[in-house]
């Protein structure tokens, strides 16, 4: 008989799938002996810097390098015509389109990169950045996109002129970047003529920065012997970096190794390929000595990668009921002077479809333009997958301003929305099919936890003293993964992810994926799923990652991508080598395979007490001892190509309490919850969502890269760019349910980036709810207090009764 | 530029570096004496990445030079375990999960360290208040407020 209490022994023994197991990576954290790219020196290594414009639109007239090259440890500085002869002075974009390098003749945004200089330490090269003599003439700038495909606004890509076929669809001026439209517009059409009830509402997601606490950087290592390029750098997807380097290049990719050292967090910024990256490279092989290139943080916040800055149109068209009939949604893209977004190739505004969110929605019809303007390229995924969070905040902002219209609680609205729990697997109207859920038991959850008729008497109360209290809710359904590579690819290599394990003799385990993690603690996690799916403990497994030499091919880490694709490589991978061990059991134990059946950590004889092997022994018997014909030693590989995305949900419910003396707003209560389906390591889910609600916190709150008509950021340092400290951020309640993924091989959905995407649309539904008894329907962030203030100014709540 | 000789105990040890007068201590640190769990974040004393302990005070070493450091005694994030193990504070941030990508975790623990000798029984306010010159843009907080009340209780018994 089985003794369910060794059995429990066992099981605790592996630290597997579902243990709050403690993070492998923090030992080396704590003690200071991280490795991230700055750490990294190399004998001989210089130091790279940029020469950056103080204009965002202007014409090169000169450069004269002489002062710079003059000073001492000056060894070289480059410009646009240093890399014309290696065509390097433009480089593919993501999206399809082509980024200057330095500028090229004109400067299309402020900061933009003109020169680099190359010494031999920071100081230095930091000296003679301002030795470098740049002529330019200024030209008229476009900072407003709503200008940008006017008749008379200026042209800002000379290069596109006349190139009307954009790479996502005709461009109808030479502002235009694309068009992209999804769902069935004339029947969407339809159904708002003849709706009962329709609301509409502008909304503006302001452009914002992920800021991680560690800048971009690499440090770029050519062996001229060796004809060998490695690179260091701060890449959430370091093998598709040696791809694009070796096409840039021409270094044949079995000569490129890139490294992705330990990472300071990324949140999207590190997903793209920066001319900080290119030029260490080049310079690295003009010189033939290490270089590194670090940036500062006003360079990060102006120049690598922003996200958002979608002018959106919500409309529902609905029946008296509230229910939903049609959505209509327009928007307008601002994507800076290079379409350099990084979005699976075939869809220029991301996934950004799913903003029929978590409702039954029979048809709908999404429209989306993007322009040029004179800012700094980028537009990723802040702890995001591919425009969810501007999905989310559309469609949660407008069922929102439908409730208010007809006077049904918000709460109810969605109800009366929600998909059904029987109608799972659904196909939405514009195309995907959410895998998984249960929203109707997670919002009564919510619900009950927080007493909802009790906060909403409350508000009553407050509101007849005249105190503003709000309640915002958003239950959202994400869409994490990508993905199918049927659907998704970048640069035209399909979005699968992978995992290598080997088990050595005495049984211990190494594996590496294709993945990278950033913060997210895959050193903890891939062993527990290896453990629970081998029976070896995650203490005796080492996982390796972001090293293209030994890893195997991978997308990386973005989008909430690694549980969902990564992790199921290394489920199926481990499946595949106890496939084989199980063979090896049965040669073991003279019996036939199908006699055998896996207890945890072991193979045993049916109805046979005692017949067994431990994953252990059969690790020492695949080196010495296999079946006649096998093959020996353990090992397997996976490249998972998942069927379909995950559907990753929550319900997040926010109570905010307003002084209308400053316009300053006090988050009481913040509940959080999610349903991630399987959860592999709830210490690490919690950890997560508490940062992503963080972030989405600072987003709502504050975070926002404002321009001047000239086209000059205000605000690129970190006394303007709002990162909350310790003080501001609220205190984060969460809770789960689980219901698992039917196509995830353990279930799972991946979780890091709901709270950001589902926090956002709460705060600012919270903060409009405040107000709402005074027909106030959408507020813009972000909800500082002087803009709040503002509101309670224009509305006269702040004279004095 | 002419460099100047500046002597200081760095985690116990005394060194000597030659550095230029303009060099920043953090510089100092990581390049010229090779302890990179030191980080910088901003270079501007904002994001507090670069957290020493120079002569019982926190500071940010991104916006202190070299050669003020003279003379001092620094702690910085390497010199915080000893021959017994981890000090309390490292061990309480693995406990509560008070780190994730690990970049702003050496100034948060030398921060710490220092908070927990000015006041060693915080309440929560006084621990974020305390702490609240450090960013970090993983945890948000709450666990490494659990840590450093964890800490406390730990040193409290010690």
């Amino acid at each position: 008989m089985d003794n369910p209490t060794e059995q429990q022994d066992r099981e605790d023994t592996l630290k597997g799938v579902g243990c709050s197991r403690r993070r492998k990576e923090d030992a080396r954290f704590v003690q200071g002996t991280g490795r991230y790219t700055d750490d990294i020196k190399l004998p001989g290594m210089l130091f790279a810097d940029m020469v950056r414009s103080p204009y965002a639109h202007a014409r090169i007239k000169s450069i004269n390098k002489e002062k710079a090259l003059a000073l001492p440890g000056v060894h070289a500085v480059l410009t646009a015509d240093d890399l014309k002869p290696l065509n390097l002075h433009w480089m593919p974009t993501l999206a399809g389109d082509v980024q200057a390098v330095l500028a090229d003749e004109k400067v299309h945004f402020q900061y933009q990169e003109v020169a680099v200089v190359i010494a031999d330490d920071r100081y230095i090269a930091a000296d003679a950045t301002e030795l470098v003599e740049v002529e330019y003439e200024e030209l008229e700038v476009l900072v407003d996109p709503h200008r940008a495909m006017d008749a008379d606004a200026p042209i800002l890509r000379e290069d596109l002129v006349g190139k009307m076929d954009g790479a996502h669809s005709v461009r109808v001026h030479d502002n235009h970047i694309f068009n992209w439209q999804a769902g069935e517009k004339d029947a969407t059409d339809r159904v708002f003529e003849q709706a009962e009830v329709t609301v509409k509402q502008d909304m503006y997601y302001p452009r914002v920065h992920p800021c991680p606490m560690e800048t971009c950087g690499c440090v770029a290592s050519y062996d001229k012997i060796n004809e060998h390029l490695t690179v260091h750098l701060t890449s959430q997807a370091p093998h598709v970096v040696r791809t694009v380097v070796s096409m840039l290049s021409g270094i044949p990719e079995s000569r490129v190794r890139i490294v992705s050292p330990d990472i300071g967090g990324g949140f999207g910024n590190k997903v793209g390929i920066y001319p900080g990256y290119v030029v260490s490279i080049v310079a690295s092989i003009v010189l033939g000595v290490p270089v590194k290139w670090v940036e500062d943080r006003m360079e990060n916040i102006s120049t690598t990668a922003f996200a958002r800055d979608y002018h959106m149109t919500g409309e529902i068209a609905a029946d008296s009921e509230g229910r939903i009939k049609a959505l209509r949604v327009n928007v307008l893209a601002d994507h800076g002077a290079f379409d350099a977004c990084a979005d699976p190739s075939k869809f220029p505004a991301g996934l950004m479809h799913i903003c029929t969110g978590s409702y039954d929605i029979p048809v709908a019809h999404l429209n989306v333009d993007g322009v040029y303007t004179n800012k700094a390229p980028g537009g990723v995924a802040y702890r995001c997958s591919f425009r969810v969070t501007e999905a989310v905040y559309v469609i949660e902002r407008t069922i929102d301003v439908l409730a208010q219209k007809l006077g049904i609680d918000k709460a109810e609205i969605r109800r009366r929305n929600f998909v059904k729990v029987e109608q799972f697997p659904y196909k939405t109207c514009l195309g995907w099919e959410l895998d998984s859920g249960d929203y109707h038991t997670a919002l009564e959850k919510v619900l009950n936890a927080v007493d909802y008729e009790s906060l909403r008497r409350e508000q009553q109360e407050k509101r007849a003293q005249g105190e503003l209290m709000g309640i915002g809710l958003c239950t959202f359904t994400e869409i994490v993964g990508a993905g199918p590579s049927r659907n998704c690819d970048i640069l035209g290599v399909g979005m699968f992810d992978s995992a290598e394990i080997r088990v050595h003799p005495t049984g211990s385990i190494i594996a590496r994926m294709g993945t990278i993690t950033q913060g997210q603690g895959h050193q903890t996690t891939y062993a527990q799923i290896i453990a629970s799916e081998l029976g070896i403990s995650s203490d005796d497994i080492s996982i390796e990652e972001g090293d293209t030499d030994t890893a195997p091919y991978g997308l990386g880490t973005y989008g909430s991508r690694s549980t969902p694709v990564g992790g199921a490589a290394t489920a199926v991978a481990a499946r595949k080598i106890r496939a084989k061990a199980q063979k090896i059991a049965a040669h073991l134990l003279e019996v036939s395979e199908n006699d055998i059946e896996w207890d945890i950590d072991r193979f045993k004889v049916k109805g046979v007490p005692g017949q067994e092997k431990t994953m252990k022994e059969v690790a020492w018997a695949a080196y010495n001892n296999v079946p006649e014909g096998m093959e020996p030693g353990l090992e397997a590989v996976d490249y998972y190509d998942p069927p379909n995305f995950t559907y990753p949900f929550g319900i997040y419910l926010c109570v905010v309490d307003i002084d209308k003396s400053t316009g300053e707003t006090s988050v009481r209560r913040f509940y959080a919850l999610d349903d991630c389906g399987t959860r592999i390591n709830p210490m690490i889910i919690e950890g997560q969502i508490h940062g992503g609600l963080t972030e989405g916190f600072a987003v709502a709150m504050g975070q926002e890269m404002p321009f001047d008509e000239q086209g000059n950021l205000l605000g690129n340092t970190l006394m303007d760019y709002f990162v909350p400290t310790f003080v501001e951020t609220p205190h984060w309640e969460t809770d789960y349910t689980v219901t698992p993924s039917p196509h995830h091989p353990l279930g799972a959905k991946g979780v890091a980036e709901s709270p950001h995407v589902g926090s956002i649309p709460c705060f600012t539904s919270a903060i409009v709810d405040a107000f709402s008894h005074l027909d106030v329907t959408h507020m813009n962030m972000p909800h500082s207090a002087y803009r709040v203030w503002q509101k309670v100014h224009e509305l006269g709540l702040d004279s004095p009764v | 530029m002419t460099k100047q000789h500046v002597a200081f105990k760095l985690n116990g040890k005394q060194v000597d570096v030659l550095v230029e007068p303009r060099e920043l201590l953090v510089h100092t640190i990581r390049e010229s004496l090779s302890l990179t769990g030191t980080h910088i974040g901003c270079e501007s004393s904002h994001c507090g990445a670069c957290t020493v302990d120079l002569d019982g005070k926190s500071v940010k070493s991104c916006t202190v030079l070299a050669v003020q450091a003279n003379g001092s005694e620094l702690k910085t994030v390497e010199g915080l375990a000893d021959a017994e193990g981890l000090h309390a504070v490292q061990q309480a941030f693995i406990e509560e999960h008070g780190l994730q990508c690990g970049f702003c975790t050496p100034g948060m623990l030398i921060r710490a360290y220092r908070f927990l000798q000015e006041n060693p029984n915080p309440t929560e306010e006084e621990i974020r208040w305390g702490m609240s010159g450090n960013l970090c843009r993983c945890t948000g907080y709450q666990n490494i407020v659990k840590a450093v009340q964890s800490a406390a209780q730990t040193l409290q018994k010690a």
